[in-house]
């Protein structure tokens, strides 16, 4: 009979596929039928695939036309064709959310639920519960219960399942079936079996206790199911990562028994388990690897991806416990499957030794076209990481890299590919014509305005140093012309850097910027007329103050000091220097003298860290007439780690005082602290000026008080001070178990360890794109020389890393890298000292018996060059 | 491809699709409300994954940072997706699962015009095997016997034998003209 419906829909012209062209509206027509009596089976039974058909297409139907649709099907649980009823539950679950009063069909699914048929009674329960709300739950609580306990595994499945989907609805209610969750845990069924384990760990999953109750009573007794096992390795897995038990944990060794698991499913969870535990040492991988190590020789697919997408991640972290799977690895980089071929590429490369690169990178390079971007990403992640352990193997990957630059691609993809060689050309001098060349080529038709102006970006700070710099103007011009407003205006300011620093190039960047005055957007045009006049003033000073070397304050602490100005009107002209620095190093983009037309850049500026310490000090009434927030140091711990009270410290230096904020925690659960301060002694001519208490200490609530310092004005070399410090408090004992604490306290008192101030607290870092520029700047007015000896130290890397950390200075043109092999090396720093006078350090370093150090410090005040060479010496 | 920890979950399957050899879309499921909401991008993804797995008979893709496993069968293609740190090996039971059951209850024929004549048999298939993106069942033969569903085959067999002629030709017509 049906045939003869499909006969006659191809009749119609429908093609081969009978619901190809059906319309909606006239399939609703034919619903009426389900009117009908006698019902026919057959012909209701089309209509309603149809129907859910339609809806499975992405058909839309109205509220009206679903419920009429609706209503009418309700009428077909009159009949008992076992295939018409359960297209009826299905036809409920498709349309629970589009019909209205589907509660209509709650007693007849009641019916079947508890009724003789077996075959029914699963698939209604879960229809039921589909149009099921909190209200209706109680009425049809007692059949759940009922039903989760059944003896026939699919009713009793279904209703686990079920009530895991109504958890996130009532969990209350869901939550007083624990109990007949947990006998049908013991069923022999191995899906009840998983499904209860499921819907227990749902219901518990945050009674730490209670896990671990049910882990240790199914590890000891075993299931069937390997779902469940699967599941049970994860739970295991989950708390021992929140509890930090250590891999002598029964949970651990659960975990590694499951590698004896007679199936693959199991197997390879636990295996992927391990190697995503955290600090696993190698002795404890290795089981996990040899596992999978033979996985990459099977049949499956599958399961070899699996494999050796595990493998990979293990790479990563442990190199050498892969390198035992080489061979295997080897056999799959002809795999059909590319995904396996790439991902077994990328994890040789890891594990490989340098003189397999050239072989890997050929072999990859016959079917990159043919992998998803996904893998592109990895291959060439793998190359950027590669770059870093063999440094002389960048010739082959740039080679590489500009051949993936060309083919088709998405963004990420491309992104990935322009960080690896902007991060090649910045470890290898050697590798940065040839970088800078195929970046060139890549603008000429890139779609991407985020990496179009990157790239600008990039040839602006490193062309005009370049033996020709005259070659990358063309290739910037050509932006000028051709791309969208963010990407002229970074071209803007990549001329204008080229102009500052090449005296030849001056005349032709001018006439370009000429032609840019006339560009049809407002940035541009204001940018070009900027740069137009700095340039036409050929002095070196105004170059490098605003064309090399941009802005360091904090974008948001700007916006916030700019609003504030316009709130309060006043004759002063606004002062750049009460603005607080940027604290992290400035990235590349954000060194723009004037922001890129950044809406089309998704990240906001999220605050910094020492922004929401300036929030917070502006808070405290006492700290508000300090001015700005010049810098706020690292936390220093001022306490042994396990010891009854827990204070760190965190310097705030402001122009002329330090605010130190002591961080405490009380780890004593029988006692309260109260008008917690800290004491401090200073060494030198530093003067305490006020306390502002933390008034009240809990156990284990962290709170902060504070200390005022005013550094010394008449002698401004003294940077260097030693503070001794002593808790003091109120103790008032109380209840460990309710908290509740006695009428009276006694004052105590609790020795910490010093805490020193020094050089590196009044000076923040600054980022200085162009050293050499800002080395002419600043000038050579208060320029100082001195040679140090270090006799304690041994290597030039130490040396370096010393000396910054001392002064608390950024290193600029990447001068704390220190090349291989080399006897000498120049160390450039950059900074402001406290109160807004840029410092910069230029140490030239020899290595002999120990490491001797000339140090020239320049800045625009005496003072405070030489406050840094007298706290070097 | 980052490896955040699996959240201990039933919630498996994020989606289960059926194509047919042009990349239309015969049945699918979306079980994760968050993943592609629209039915536009629902339809775009099964477009990039037919494009992307049509070709290579591969059996797992990683795409749109989900893990993929898939099947052929004459002019159908079989999709179960799960997140992109989900055990593939619990993804190709499923799939398994569904090709199988499909297999007994259209007695061998899994082709197009099969599962189309079939289709309430199919969406029945569908559902016992997963609920809500749980595994409710992977054993082929329980979800037959749960299905219980009789082929249309049985009743016209002449029928059928003369439709799986044309159907075949049909099939025939359109791959020559896609070529």
């Amino acid at each position: 009979m049906i045939k003869k419906f499909d006969k006659k829909d191809e009749e119609a012209g429908s093609g081969s596929n009978p619901f190809q062209h059906l319309e909606k509206s006239a399939v609703l027509q034919e619903a009426r039928i389900f009117n009908e009596t006698p019902i026919n089976p057959r012909r209701c039974l089309h209509i309603l695939t149809k129907i859910i058909y339609l809806l499975n297409q992405g058909e839309h139907f109205g509220t009206t036309e679903a419920t009429e649709a609706f209503f009418a099907m309700t009428r077909l649980f009159q009949s008992n064709d076992q295939t018409l009823r359960r297209m009826c539950y299905l036809t409920i679950k498709e349309m629970a959310n589009i019909s209205e009063d589907v509660i209509i069909v709650t007693s007849s699914l009641t019916k079947d639920m508890t009724g003789k048929e077996d075959v029914y009674r699963g698939p209604a329960i879960r229809a039921l519960c589909r149009i099921t709300d909190t209200t209706m739950l109680q009425a049809i609580e007692r059949y759940m219960k009922q039903a989760i306990v059944d003896k026939v595994p699919s009713v009793s499945s279904s209703a686990l399942v079920s009530s895991l989907h109504m958890v996130k609805m009532s969990y209350d209610v869901v939550k007083r079936w624990v109990n007949e969750a947990q006998e049908a845990a013991s069923s022999d069924n191995i899906m009840v079996q998983y499904h209860a384990l499921g819907l227990l760990y749902h219901l518990r999953k945050n009674d730490r206790l209670a896990v671990s109750k049910m882990l240790n009573k199914f590890t000891k007794s075993g299931l069937k199911s390997p779902f469940a096992y699967c599941m049970l390795i994860r739970i295991a897995s989950k708390l021992l990562e929140e509890t930090e038990g250590g891999h002598d944990s029964p949970l651990f060794d659960f975990i590694e028994s499951c590698l004896r698991n007679k199936h693959e499913m199991v197997v390879y969870e636990a295996a992927s388990a391990i190697v995503h535990m955290p600090n696993c040492t190698a002795r404890e991988l290795a089981p996990a690897v040899s596992v999978l190590q033979l996985f990459c020789s099977s049949p499956k697919a599958a399961l070899r991806y699996a494999a050796v997408r595990t493998l990979n991640k293990v790479a990563m972290k442990h190199p050498s416990a892969v390198t035992a799977c080489n061979l295997d690895l080897e056999n799959l980089i002809t795999d059909s499957n590319r995904s396996i071929a790439t991902l077994a590429i990328t994890t040789l490369l890891k594990t490989g030794s340098e003189s397999s690169v050239d072989r890997l990178m050929k072999q990859i390079s016959s079917f990159v076209s043919e992998i998803s971007d996904e893998f592109k990403v990895v291959v060439v992640q793998a190359i950027s990481a590669l770059c870093q352990k063999y440094p002389r193997k960048h010739s082959v990957m740039m080679n590489f890299l500009s051949n993936m630059l060309r083919d088709d691609g998405g963004f990420e993809y491309k992104r990935a590919i322009v960080d690896c060689i902007i991060s090649i050309i910045e470890d290898n001098p050697e590798s940065k014509e040839t970088g800078l060349a195929h970046l060139c080529e890549f603008i000429e038709d890139c779609e991407h305005t985020v990496l179009a102006t990157k790239i600008l970006h990039l040839l602006g700070k490193e062309g005009p140093r370049t033996p020709s710099p005259s070659k990358y103007i063309r290739f910037i011009f050509n932006r000028v012309v051709l791309e969208s407003e963010a990407v002229r205006a970074a071209a803007v300011s990549a001329l204008a850097k080229f102009g500052a620093q090449n005296d030849d190039l001056l005349p032709s960047v001018l006439v370009l910027m000429q032609r840019c005055m006339m560009d049809s957007d407002d940035e541009v045009r204001d940018r070009a007329t900027f740069y137009m006049n700095v340039l036409q003033q050929k002095q070196k000073a105004l170059n490098a103050a605003y064309i090399f070397n941009g802005l360091s304050v904090s974008i948001p602490g700007l916006e916030k000091s700019l609003h504030q100005y316009t709130l309060e009107p006043s004759e002063k002209p606004f002062d750049m220097k009460t603005v607080p620095l940027a604290t992290a190093p400035i990235t590349e983009q954000k060194t723009e003298i004037a922001p890129v037309a950044t809406s089309k850049l998704p990240e906001k500026l999220a605050p910094s860290r020492q922004d929401i310490y300036q929030e917070q000090l502006a808070a405290i009434p006492e700290f508000q007439a300090l001015g700005p927030l010049f810098k706020s140091s690292e936390p220093v711990q001022l306490t042994e780690a396990e010891t009854e009270y827990v204070v760190r410290c965190i310097k705030h230096t402001f122009v002329g005082h330090m605010v130190f904020q002591f961080d405490c925690t009380n780890t004593l659960n029988d006692q309260l602290l109260q008008r917690v301060l800290v004491q401090m002694e200073p060494s030198e001519a530093y003067e305490v000026v006020q306390h502002v208490a933390a008034q009240s200490l809990p156990y284990s609530q962290p709170g902060s008080c504070y200390t005022l310092v005013r550094l010394p004005e008449d002698d401004p070399t003294a940077v260097s001070c030693t503070f001794s410090c002593a808790m003091k408090y109120l103790v008032r004992d109380c209840d460990p178990n309710t908290g509740e604490p006695d009428d009276d306290g006694y004052d105590d008192e609790y020795v910490l360890e010093d805490l020193e101030v020094t050089v590196a607290d009044h000076i923040q870092k600054v980022l200085k794109p162009n050293f050499s520029a800002a080395w002419e700047e600043v000038g050579d007015e208060f320029e100082k020389e001195e040679t140090f000896a270090l006799a304690s130290v041994r290597t030039l890397d130490e040396a370096v890393g010393n000396i910054i950390s001392f002064l608390g200075m950024q290193p600029c043109e990447r001068s704390d890298k220190v090349p291989e092999n080399k006897n000498s090396h120049i160390l450039f720093l950059a900074g402001v000292f406290r109160g807004g006078h840029d410092v910069l350090v230029r140490a030239r370093l020899a290595l002999a018996d120990g490491v001797t150090m000339q140090v020239t410090v320049r800045s625009v005040d005496e003072n405070v060059v030489d406050v840094i060479l007298a706290s070097v010496g | 491809m980052d490896s955040v920890a699996l959240e201990p979950s039933l919630y498996t399957v994020k989606a289960i699709f059926i194509l047919d050899n042009d990349g239309n879309r015969l049945l699918s499921k979306y079980y994760d409300a968050e993943l592609y909401p629209s039915m536009k991008e629902q339809k775009n993804f099964e477009k990039n994954v037919f494009n992307k797995t049509q070709k290579a008979d591969n059996e797992i893709a990683f795409l749109e940072g989900l893990t993929i496993v898939y099947k052929s069968s004459i002019d159908l293609f079989f999709y179960v997706v799960g997140s992109a740190q989900e055990n593939e090996l619990m993804l190709m039971a499923v799939l398994n699962c569904l090709f199988e059951s499909l297999s007994q209850i259209l007695r061998k024929n899994v082709e197009r015009r099969c599962v189309l004549d079939n289709l309430d048999g199919v969406f029945l298939v569908v559902d016992e095997i997963i609920d809500g993106g749980v595994i409710l069942e992977s054993d082929p033969q329980q979800v037959v016997e749960k299905v219980n569903y009789k082929c249309v085959s049985e009743q016209a067999f002449g029928f059928v034998l003369f439709d799986y002629i044309t159907g075949n030709m049909e099939g025939q017509g359109q791959k020559s003209q896609l070529l």
